[in-house]
């Protein structure tokens, strides 16, 4: 069995003295899809925050590629090969949208994406790139959005909420688009509220609930009454 | 032709506080940093080249070749240093800070080289003029100091919108920990606007000291001048704080045309009439 790319080994975190995530682990492979399902408030974007390091643990490791990622900050984290889009889009609203996306690539790892992949992609974005950010629509931010943190050529790619805000049709439009995200080989954790979205797209689904995993398991053995039994925490 | 004199006299002195006023809105516009020790940092500058000149030999204008590299290394240093520690949501650490470090560098400056007023000599240059028209002189060295606070804001604009450094400033301005997940070590960003900021400063501190009389007590006076034309420019527009010294220059050269007394009064009476009826500056950055 090769080593995972992602290794969390029983990690806490907490906000001031708010004690946010107990003793979670999980791991994900080079090129799996692993979702985090949950409820709001279950800690699944405190999960993608400490990965990202933009919130430090307290206890339990964090391993990526192999090595302790310690407390390596979010830039760092960057620079190994961790990329997150976070919750709401969060694009730079005084930057265009081709700045927007360069900005992502400003860390310099090399790798496949580009602006023009990111074009081919979504070739809407290639329409409105010279347009400042807030212009776009909820769908076409939450392109760039996700377009800005592949063009740091990230091995494991963090979705926060992908869904959230957008009509059906365009978070299928964007979930159709995951396979070839994934294509080169690009890790992904997807935190949804959107189940069955989230199922669709992954191998494996961790349930969060109040901090603790309360499932974990193949997304194609887990019956829709566990998920929602952990889910709700019933 | 004298009013015409005046007023051109003015608009080249406003190059200038264009100077004192672009460095002042980079840092608060990068990061929110109200610099209380801006003009003391300015007078800094200007004895770090009075230094230059005495021991070196070497003219001023050569010696700015030096100071501008010397004051962003300052810049980069402070920054790093001590003001990224301040940083946070609360806007005050930061003013006391600053604050405080005015009264270091006052101190620290009348403690080296006393009260007693200084002036860098820069030559024939300082007294050559020519006529732009019947009756309309204007001098060399206030023309320079024009254009070279004109190629400065120029300068400043091509990094701040067509740069990745420019680029990093302005994401970092729009969302500090949005950008540290782009890569960007926020610390560093926030060094190199220091490090600019104060190189900025340090061109006008030599351009200072060449036209006038300086000592260790006039730096908080420079700091108001250069909020003044920030304010009257608009936060965030580097042609608008240009626009703002000029507006400022002509003020303060009308003011002293009339009554010598009057210089300084007048530019802060249009000021204050300025800030009453257009609070957001003549040059707002539009967002969005």
């Amino acid at each position: 069995m090769p080593e995972p790319l992602l290794d969390l080994r029983a990690i806490d975190a907490y906000y001031g003295d708010f004690q946010a995530l107990f003793g979670v682990s999980l791991s994900v492979n080079a090129g799996e899809v692993v979702a985090v399902i949950g409820a709001n408030g279950a800690g699944k974007s405190t999960l993608l925050k400490c990965i990202a390091g933009l919130l430090p643990t307290r206890h339990g490791d964090i391993m990526f590629g192999g090595a302790p990622v310690g407390t390596a900050p979010a830039f760092e984290m960057v620079a190994r090969g961790v990329a997150l889009v976070p919750e709401g889009r969060r694009l730079f609203p005084s930057l265009t949208v081709e700045e927007n996306l360069m900005i992502g690539g400003q860390a310099g790892r090399p790798g496949p994406w580009t602006l023009d992949r990111v074009y081919d992609l979504f070739p809407v974005l290639a329409e409105r790139r010279h347009l400042r950010a807030p212009s776009l629509s909820g769908g076409q931010q939450q392109m760039a959005a996700i377009g800005r943190a592949l063009m740091s050529n990230p091995h494991l790619l963090l979705c926060d909420e992908i869904s959230l805000g957008l009509a059906p049709i365009v978070v299928r439009d964007i979930y159709a688009q995951l396979p070839a995200i994934v294509a080169d080989g690009l890790s992904l954790i997807i935190v949804e509220q959107d189940i069955a979205q989230a199922l669709k797209a992954s191998s494996q689904v961790n349930c969060l609930q109040e901090g603790r995993i309360a499932l974990q398991g193949a997304a194609r053995e887990l019956t829709r009454e566990r998920i929602s039994a952990a889910y709700f925490g019933v | 032709m004298q009013w015409v004199n005046v007023i051109l006299q003015g608009v080249l002195i406003g190059g200038l506080y264009a100077m004192f006023a672009a460095g002042l809105s980079l840092i608060f516009g990068v990061m929110r940093l109200v610099n209380i020790a801006h003009g003391d940092l300015i007078v800094l500058a200007a004895y770090v080249a009075l230094m230059l000149t005495q021991t070196l030999g070497i003219d001023p204008l050569s010696a700015l070749l030096l100071v501008t590299p010397i004051m962003a290394a300052v810049g980069y240093a402070l920054q790093r240093g001590l003001l990224n520690r301040t940083l946070g949501d609360d806007l005050l650490p930061p003013l006391l800070v600053t604050f405080g470090l005015s009264i270091i560098i006052q101190n620290g400056l009348l403690e080296l080289f006393t009260a007693d007023s200084r002036k860098l000599q820069a030559g024939a240059i300082e007294i050559q003029t020519f006529q732009v028209a019947e009756g309309v002189w204007v001098g060399l060295l206030p023309l320079i100091q024009f254009a070279v606070a004109v190629v400065v804001i120029a300068a400043l604009q091509v990094v701040f919108y067509r740069t990745a450094l420019g680029r990093a400033f302005r994401a970092t301005s729009d969302d500090q920990s949005v950008a540290q997940l782009m890569g960007l070590d926020t610390r560093h960003v926030f060094a190199m606007a220091m490090a600019l900021s104060l190189a900025v400063i340090a061109i006008a501190g030599v351009f200072l000291a060449v036209r006038a009389n300086f000592d260790p007590a006039i730096g908080p006076a420079r700091l108001i001048f250069g909020f003044e034309a920030v304010i009257i420019g608009g936060l965030g527009s580097m042609w608008g704080t240009l626009a703002g010294g000029v507006i400022l220059g002509v003020s303060q050269a009308i003011g002293a045309q009339i009554d010598p007394g009057w210089q300084l009064l007048a530019g802060h009476i249009v000021f204050l009439a300025i800030l009453a009826v257009r609070p957001e500056g003549f040059f707002p950055k539009v967002s969005g």
